[in-house]
């Protein structure tokens, strides 16, 4: 389904210039805060950082039957799985929402998020040949891995809407807040996977944490219910969870139903800010031992 | 430009904490106890001198620009640490270096290939990996898959094809990249023999470019004919550093000291420590036995691996190189024959007959392999050297020392 990576960006190629400056770099013992937080350094390894994000796209879904279909698979498969359990069985509130597609709004989030969280905690362990060979800055495995995530996530938004056509509800204008929700649910995202992927260099039970704590993150998410049943002041401070406030916007935004929980996003904005922050410091912090350790 | 120095390097020093690299992985319930206990302790964090080791210490020099230079070393002398630490794979512990321009590194031929993806795009990623702009690898991919040889398969996932094939497209895409330091770490010895030759007329090519090339091989004679410099590397310090046939001269004399020496205190050892069956002596004799390092060539010989312990399914594999450590032959044990013995009562002596030796007369050095379960438990270079003595083979006398080649073979002529 992907054309050769060749062709798939289109980047300004920068010409060659015949004579360029040569460039000292002192390579010696670093402290702090230095590596992660170099943009100049991140900029010189550009185009390596576009063809591990296109890697990672192009390599997901090779050789399997379905393709990108499973994109979509998933959260669908989900969706039926809640509704009937949730749903019907349990009987659980949905905001007066047909079930399903209160649980596919919420389950599309959700996936890239888990996904992102399981390959990206993975990442420089699986990659280890190159991280031991290769100097390259190290943030480019599990971002790569987001940024290969947003593929997915296009889709599974696409097929949402039609979904939610269907049943006959339009989104509202509201839907303009989707770019926002999805960079909430990318911070939050690559702070918990750069730090858990730092981690896994050193002590690999981040391996068997990282499937068993997605599972249990699903549900201190609202997904299999709203977060309009938790009470006061649970609800604002279950917030600090990104993910809260990711969920909750993506079914206002897509839905076209209900009031805007901008109090929900607002706080996991800032927690996802944070998560961010700290998850790329820590990173930065211990990546000058990864190649000694993985 | 004013400045030529490619590379200044500073008191460069490297050190590993010896206590996590021999258990493998420390696990987290020991980062977290160790945590829990660290404020209880009197002397917090400091690793006594016994848990580290240097891989480097106090190594400087400088290498200017367009130098082609050999670093020499036994196995952990400290050459891969250098190169790793010169491309920025890892941080030094002390000191510093620094380099000008760009820097390709070569550490492992094809590290950044992925199965999945075809030839071309591989070169796309590998090329990225290695510090080409995207620009440059189109501008050079016709040229790369052209010295590959790959034309055909260009299409194809890199799993499906063979070992020559992948290693051919790494190496093409390698050497086409253009820095102005290229670090090389034993990467020809890869490939066919056909494709060796062109990789090495490549490499000469490019040191003729002007470019800095610092090279680590274990192939002498590849060395020599690269570079006009050597550093010769011992115990994570610079011995010597001059013109490249002084550094191999002081590296040989070396080699043969630590042959000499008692095989079990070598540190210079392949292998996995914790496995636990060490080469504690090698030696060759002929039926005669009474020089145990000089063998008549032509005649019978046994060449004997003593191990400290015998484990099930042991292996040895035996290479015999000359003098520039260039391997002439080898006798592996895993590829068997129906003459093969095992557990005949040799007690803990591997031993291995050749009905005739057809060595050329000289100086050779045998670098001995151990396996078992399927892992290396030991491994030595230069572990024993001998030389050969003019003999006769198929009832002719052998060329004195010196003729071509190392080889000598039975044969007969027909004159008209």
């Amino acid at each position: 389904m992907l054309k050769p990576m060749e062709t798939q960006t289109a980047q300004p190629s920068a010409a060659a210039d015949p004579a360029p400056p040569l460039e000292t770099i002192r390579l010696q013992p670093t402290k702090g805060f230095s590596r992660v937080l170099a943009p100049r350094e991140l900029w010189r390894y550009r185009d390596l950082a576009a063809q591990i994000a296109l890697r990672d796209i192009t390599v997901r879904y090779r050789q399997t039957f379905l393709g990108g279909a499973w994109a979509v698979l998933q959260p669908v498969g989900f969706m039926v799985v809640f509704s009937v359990i949730f749903g019907n069985v349990a009987g659980i509130s949905s905001n007066g929402l047909p079930y399903p597609l209160f649980s596919l709004a919420a389950l599309v989030p959700w996936t890239f998020f888990s996904s992102a969280l399981l390959l990206g905690s993975d990442s420089l362990v699986s990659n280890s040949a190159l991280v031991s060979k290769i100097y390259f800055p190290r943030i480019f495995m599990p971002a790569g891995v987001v940024v290969a995530g947003f593929v997915d996530l296009a889709i599974a938004i696409v097929i949402l809407l039609i979904v939610v056509f269907a049943w006959g509800y339009a989104p509202s204008v509201a839907i303009l807040a989707l770019p926002l929700l999805v960079l909430i649910a990318a911070a939050a995202t690559l702070g918990v996977s750069a730090a858990l992927s730092a981690i896994n260099v050193r002590y690999r039970d981040v391996r068997y944490i990282v499937p068993f704590g997605v599972q249990l993150w699903l549900f201190v998410s609202p997904v299999v219910y709203p977060s309009s049943s938790i009470e006061e002041p649970w609800r604002t401070l279950s917030a600090l969870n990104p993910m809260v406030g990711v969920v909750e916007g993506f079914r206002w935004a897509t839905l076209g139903t209900g009031d805007a929980p901008w109090d929900l996003i607002g706080i996991s904005a800032l927690a996802a800010a944070i998560l961010f922050v700290a998850g790329l410091a820590y990173f930065d912090r211990v990546e000058r031992a990864f190649a000694d350790f993985v | 430009m004013a400045d030529p120095t490619a590379i200044e390097i500073q008191g460069l020093g490297k050190r590993y904490a010896l206590g996590l690299s021999r258990r493998g992985y420390g696990t987290l319930r020991e980062a977290i106890v160790e945590a829990a206990r660290r404020p209880l302790r009197r002397q917090p964090r400091k690793r006594s001198e016994a848990d580290q080791l240097w891989a480097l210490k106090d190594v400087s020099a400088t290498i200017e620009k367009g130098e082609v230079v050999g670093l020499i070393g036994h196995n952990g002398a400290g050459k891969s640490t250098l190169l790793k630490i010169l491309s920025r794979i890892t941080e030094p512990s002390t000191g510093h270096a620094d380099v000008t321009g760009r820097v390709g590194s070569l550490l492992e031929v094809g590290t950044g290939f992925h199965p999945e993806l075809t030839g071309r795009e591989n070169v796309f990623l590998n090329g990225s990996i290695l510090g080409m702009r995207k620009s440059e690898i189109r501008k050079r991919f016709d040229e790369i898959v052209e010295f590959a040889e790959i034309e055909r398969f260009l299409d194809t996932p890199v799993k499906r094809y063979s070992s020559g094939m992948s290693v051919r497209l790494a190496f093409a895409v390698a050497a086409h990249l253009d820095p102005e330091i290229l670090l090389v770490d034993e990467v020809l010895a890869v490939g066919d023999a056909a494709f060796q030759r062109k990789s090495l007329g490549k490499m000469s090519e490019v040191a003729t470019k002007g470019r800095t090339i610092v090279f680590v091989s274990h192939n002498l004679a590849i060395i020599q004919a690269l570079c006009e410099r050597g550093i010769l590397l011992e115990r994570g310090r610079i011995v010597n550093d001059g013109p490249v046939e002084a550094t191999v001269n002081r590296y040989l004399a070396g080699l043969e000291r630590s042959a000499t020496a008692d095989l079990l205190e070598r540190e210079d050892r392949d292998g996995r420590s914790w496995l636990n069956s060490m080469i504690s002596r090698v030696a060759i004799r002929d039926e005669s036995g009474a020089h145990p390092d000089i063998v008549m060539g032509g005649r019978p010989v046994t060449i004997e691996v003593e191990v400290t312990e015998v484990l099930p399914a042991l292996e040895c594999r035996i290479t015999i190189a000359n003098s520039l450590g260039q391997p002439v032959t080898s006798f592996d044990s895993e590829v068997s024959a129906p003459a093969d013995t095992r557990g005949a009562g040799t007690g803990s002596l591997v031993e291995c007959e050749l009905p005739s030796l057809p060595l050329a007369p000289g100086r050779y050095r045998i670098d001995v392999v151990l396996k078992a379960r399927n892992q290396i438990q030991d491994g030595l270079q230069a572990a024993a050297f001998f030389d050969v003595e003019p003999g006769l083979i198929g009832g002719r006398p052998m060329p004195p020392a010196g003729a071509a080649g190392s080889v000598v073979l039975p044969h007969s002529w027909r004159l008209p």
